[in-house]
C-alpha cells in the first residue's frame, strides 16, 4: 500500500496534469463505491432485523451475479425488491420468428414470456429457451439481446464519442493555439500512443495508417475500464471482463494484421530463416509459427478479460466475506469484518485503476507490435 | 450465463458497436485531432527553429559590431598617432625656424653694431683730426716758431692717437 502511494507520488511529481484527473477520477470511484456499498450494507442489515429467517447467503453465486452478463441491468435490491433497469431482448425463433419484448416481462427471470424463458439449471443455464404449450424445451433462440454488458458498451462509447468529438471540436477551433480543457488531458495521451507505442513498433510512415484503430482500441478498452470501476448505474458494467468484448477487440486486431501483412511476414510463417531439418520432412516451424499467428490475438484477449475479471471478482468477494462473517459469527462480526473489508476494497479498486491504464496500454502496445511485425519490410 | 463462453449477441453488438465507433472517431476525431497535432508540432518547429536562426543572426550582428567597434579604436589610435607626429613635426620646424630666425636677428645686428662702429670709428676719426687740427692750431698759434718743434709734436700726437 505504502509503496504504491510512492509510486502514485512519484507519478504525481512527474505528470501533474494527468495525475490530478487521474486522482480526481479516483476520488469520483472511491467516492461513487462508498455510496454504493453503505446502503447494500444497510439493506443487509434491515433484512436481517425484519425477517427472522434470513435468506442464505450465496457468495458465490453474488460474485458470479456481479461480474457476468444479464439480460436486465440490476441496480439494487430492497428487501425482497429487485430495482433494475428493463434491457431489450431480441429473439429470433425458427418456429415463431421475429421477438422483441422489454427484459422486464421475464420479472426477473422468474416469469415465462411469449413462450420464453430464462434458464436458470442444466445446459442452458443462463439462456434464453423456447417451449411449448406443455413446458418442454422446443430449443434456443437466436439470441441477440442487448444485455447489460452491450447496454455497458453503448454508454461508454457514447462518453467516448462524446469526449473525442469534443476534443476534435477544440482541436480545429483552436487550430494552432495551445490546447485547452480536456483537449489538454487527452492529447499528452494521444502523443504518448503515436510516439511510445505505434512509432517505434511500427515505423514513422507505415503507423499513420494504423494510429485511429490504435487510438480507438486504447481508449475504448480504457474508458471501458474505468468505467466499469464506478458501481453506480449507468456505469459498471463489467464490459472488459466479458470475453465477447475482448474477443471483438482481439479479432480486429487479428484481421487487421492478416489483411496489412506483407510478403515478408508469411514467408517468415510459412518459410522461415531456421536450419532445414526444422521444415522438412516435418514442417515444425511453420507449424509453430502458424500456430502463433492465432495465439497472439488469442493471449489479447485472456489476457484483458482475466485481469478485467479478476479485479471485478476480488471486490465483490471482499465484499461478501462482510455477509459471510455476520451469517457464521453474528453481525458484529460482520461489522468488524466490515471495516477490513472495505479497506481492502478500496485498496483494489485503486489498484483497478492502474491495472485498468497498464491493460489499456499493453494491448494497444501488443497490437501495435503484431502491426509492426506484419508490416516489417525484410532487413 | 457462462462467463468464459463468448456470447454471439454480444459479440454481434459489439463488432456493430465497435466498428461504427471506430469509423466516426477516425473520420471526425482522430483525423482532426492527429492534423492539429502535427500542425502544431510543425509550427512549433518553425518557430523554433526561426528564433535559433535569430539568435544566430545577432550573435552574428553582434560579432560585427565588435569588429566595428576594434576597426574604429585602430583608426583612432593611428589618427592619434599621426597628430601626435604632425605635431611633434610642427614643434620642431618651428624650433628650427625660430632658431633661424633669431641667428638671422643675432646676425644683422652683429652687421649693424658692426656697421655703427665702423660708423662710430669713421666719427670718431673724423672728430679726433679736427680735434687735432684744432689742437694743432692752438699749438701752432702758440709754438709757431719752431719748425721742427712743431712737427714732431704733431708726429707724437698723432702716434698718441693712433686708434686700433
Amino acid at each position: 500500500m505504502e509503496r504504491f502511494l510512492k509510486q502514485m507520488i512519484m507519478l504525481k511529481e512527474n505528470n501533474p496534469i494527468k495525475l490530478s484527473k487521474l486522482t480526481k477520477l479516483t476520488v469520483l470511484v472511491l467516492a461513487s463505491l462508498v455510496i454504493a456499498l453503505s446502503p447494500v450494507k444497510l439493506f443487509a442489515a434491515d433484512e436481517h432485523a425484519v425477517e427472522q429467517q434470513p435468506e442464505e447467503f450465496d457468495a458465490g453465486k453474488f460474485v458470479m451475479e456481479h461480474v457476468s452478463d444479464a439480460f436486465d441491468w440490476h441496480i439494487a435490491t430492497i428487501g425482497e425488491t429487485h430495482i433494475s433497469i428493463p434491457l431489450p431482448i431480441i429473439l429470433y425463433s425458427n418456429s415463431s420468428g421475429w421477438h422483441l419484448f422489454w427484459s422486464s416481462r421475464f420479472h426477473h427471470g422468474t416469469a415465462t414470456y411469449n413462450n420464453f424463458r430464462i434458464a436458470h439449471d442444466g445446459e442452458n443455464a443462463g439462456k434464453i429457451e423456447e417451449i411449448n404449450e406443455h413446458g418442454e424445451v422446443i430449443g434456443l433462440p437466436i439470441d441477440l439481446s442487448l444485455t447489460k454488458a452491450v447496454a455497458g458498451i453503448i454508454v461508454s462509447v457514447i462518453v467516448l464519442l462524446w469526449i473525442f468529438l469534443n476534443v476534435a471540436k477544440s482541436a480545429k477551433q483552436n487550430a494552432g493555439k495551445a490546447p485547452k480543457g480536456i483537449q489538454n488531458l487527452v492529447e499528452p495521451i494521444i502523443i504518448f500512443i503515436r510516439d511510445e507505442v505505434a512509432v517505434p513498433a511500427i515505423g514513422e510512415e507505415k503507423s499513420e495508417k494504423f494510429m485511429p484503430f490504435l487510438l480507438t482500441l486504447f481508449f475504448f478498452i480504457l474508458i471501458n475500464n474505468l468505467l466499469g470501476l464506478i458501481p453506480i448505474f449507468p456505469f459498471g458494467a463489467n464490459v472488459t471482463g466479458n470475453i465477447a468484448v475482448t474477443m471483438v477487440l482481439a479479432l480486429f486486431t487479428f484481421v487487421i494484421t492478416t489483411i496489412s501483412a506483407n510478403k515478408h511476414y508469411w514467408k517468415e510463417i510459412y518459410n522461415p530463416d531456421v536450419p532445414w531439418w526444422l521444415k522438412f520432412p516435418i514442417p515444425l516451424m511453420p507449424i509453430v509459427e502458424l500456430s502463433g499467428v492465432f495465439t497472439k490475438p488469442f493471449v489479447l484477449m485472456v489476457r484483458l478479460f482475466a485481469n478485467m475479471m479478476a479485479g471485478h471478482m476480488i471486490v465483490t468477494v471482499f465484499i461478501s466475506l462482510i455477509f459471510i462473517f455476520s451469517q457464521l459469527m453474528g453481525p458484529a462480526t460482520g461489522a468488524a469484518v466490515s471495516v477490513v473489508s472495505i479497506v481492502f476494497s478500496v485498496f483494489m479498486t485503486l489498484l483497478d485503476v492502474l491495472v485498468s491504464f497498464i491493460q489499456a496500454y499493453v494491448f494497444t502496445l501488443l497490437s501495435a507490435l503484431y502491426f509492426g511485425m506484419a508490416t516489417q519490410e525484410h532487413h | 450465463m457462462g462467463f468464459v463462453t463468448p456470447d454471439y449477441g454480444t459479440i454481434f453488438w459489439m463488432v456493430i458497436v465497435f466498428g461504427i465507433t471506430l469509423y466516426i472517431l477516425k473520420r471526425f476525431a482522430w483525423k482532426p485531432i492527429l492534423n492539429a497535432l502535427k500542425n502544431r508540432e510543425a509550427s512549433i518547429y518553425e518557430a523554433l527553429t526561426a528564433a535559433d536562426q535569430a539568435r544566430k543572426e545577432v550573435a552574428g550582428l553582434k560579432a560585427d559590431h565588435d569588429k566595428i567597434i576594434a576597426e574604429a579604436r585602430r583608426e583612432k589610435e593611428i589618427i592619434l598617432r599621426e597628430a601626435t607626429n604632425i605635431k611633434d613635426k610642427i614643434v620642431a620646424e618651428a624650433k628650427a625656424q625660430a632658431n633661424a630666425e633669431g641667428l638671422k636677428v643675432i646676425q644683422s645686428a652683429r652687421e649693424q653694431i658692426e656697421a655703427e662702429k665702423q660708423e662710430a670709428i669713421k666719427d670718431m676719426k673724423k672728430q679726433v683730426v679736427e680735434l687735432s687740427v684744432m689742437v694743432a692750431e692752438k699749438i701752432i698759434r702758440k709754438e709757431m716758431k719752431e719748425h721742427k718743434d712743431q712737427e714732431a709734436l704733431v708726429n707724437e700726437l698723432l702716434k698718441d692717437l693712433k686708434l686700433k
